[in-house]
């Protein structure tokens, strides 16, 4: 009998993907990813019923394109804008599309999750963080400053969706 | 916690946390205007959070984009394409070139 599974899509190589296409654009240097040997892990202190949790995501509120630098920028949940600008970032512009914010950004379902009482609330803003060939800006500018806008709407958890 | 898509980069990165969604990059919690999937895709990643016990801990969502074109096609690269394509980064040295040149770079 024909086995189907055996035949079951494997997932992007996204890694292998860029470096050949960065190549091909003539570029010497490969991409760098970030690596680390040792990943933090805290558990819960508290349930997820009882938790509060923020959104953080790779797309911006404002045109990156037209407005570097980049910086961290942070959007208040009772005005979400139609959609994120995101022409900047990699992700697949010909199979799907980003006019569905909830697709990406998931305000909405997570406000419905707490009316069910499957988590507590969301916090009042979420966050975009900007991509950056420099990880050293990622890491030492970047993330804290997001931590800080977390902890000052006294999130419990942070859910990253990037792009 | 990560919600995201390119599963390779994220278990490069290390993270504690990651939910899988295996869809073309751009709508991690789910299909645009299928509310119901996203509703499910953001539950279980959250759900993970309290199943999770150690870091890099990953956990795949079962749900389907219902096909498959956009896994060879992103980032194709096809051989009448290779001209066009480092004419394509030619012009993305020149610009940041210029933006380095006139200080349009962040600072910090």
């Amino acid at each position: 009998m024909y086995d189907i599974s055996m035949h079951k899509a494997q997932p992007v190589q996204y890694m292998e993907r860029t470096r050949l296409y960065y190549e091909a654009q003539g570029f010497e240097r490969a991409y760098q990813w970030a690596q680390h040997d040792e990943v933090p892990f805290t558990p819960l202190n508290k349930p997820l019923k009882e938790s509060r949790v923020a959104i953080v995501t790779t797309g911006a509120r404002y045109d990156r394109l037209l407005t570097d630098p980049r910086f961290v920028d942070s959007g208040d949940i009772s005005e979400l804008p139609s959609h994120l600008f995101a022409r900047d970032l990699a992700w697949d512009k010909e199979a799907t599309h980003l006019n569905d914010l909830g697709s990406y950004l998931p305000v909405r379902v997570l406000q419905k999750l707490a009316a069910d009482g499957h988590i507590h609330s969301v916090t009042p803003r979420f966050h975009c963080l900007p991509t950056e060939y420099s990880q050293r800006r990622t890491r030492e500018t970047d993330a804290p400053e997001i931590l800080e806008r977390c902890q000052e709407d006294r999130a419990d958890l942070a859910l990253l969706v990037p792009l | 916690m990560v919600l995201g898509s390119a599963t390779d980069i994220i278990e490069h990165c290390g993270v504690p946390r990651f939910y899988f969604v295996d869809f073309p990059l751009g709508n991690p919690c789910g299909k645009p205007y299928d509310l119901e999937m996203q509703r499910n895709i953001v539950g279980a990643a959250l759900d993970l959070l309290e199943t999770a016990s150690r870091p890099r801990t990953v956990v795949k969502d079962p749900n389907n984009w219902g096909s498959d074109e956009w896994r060879q096609r992103y980032m194709e690269i096809k051989p009448e394409d290779r001209e066009r394509m480092l004419q394509q980064g030619e012009e993305r040295r020149r610009k940041r070139q210029h933006l380095r040149e006139i200080g349009h770079t962040r600072q910090d």
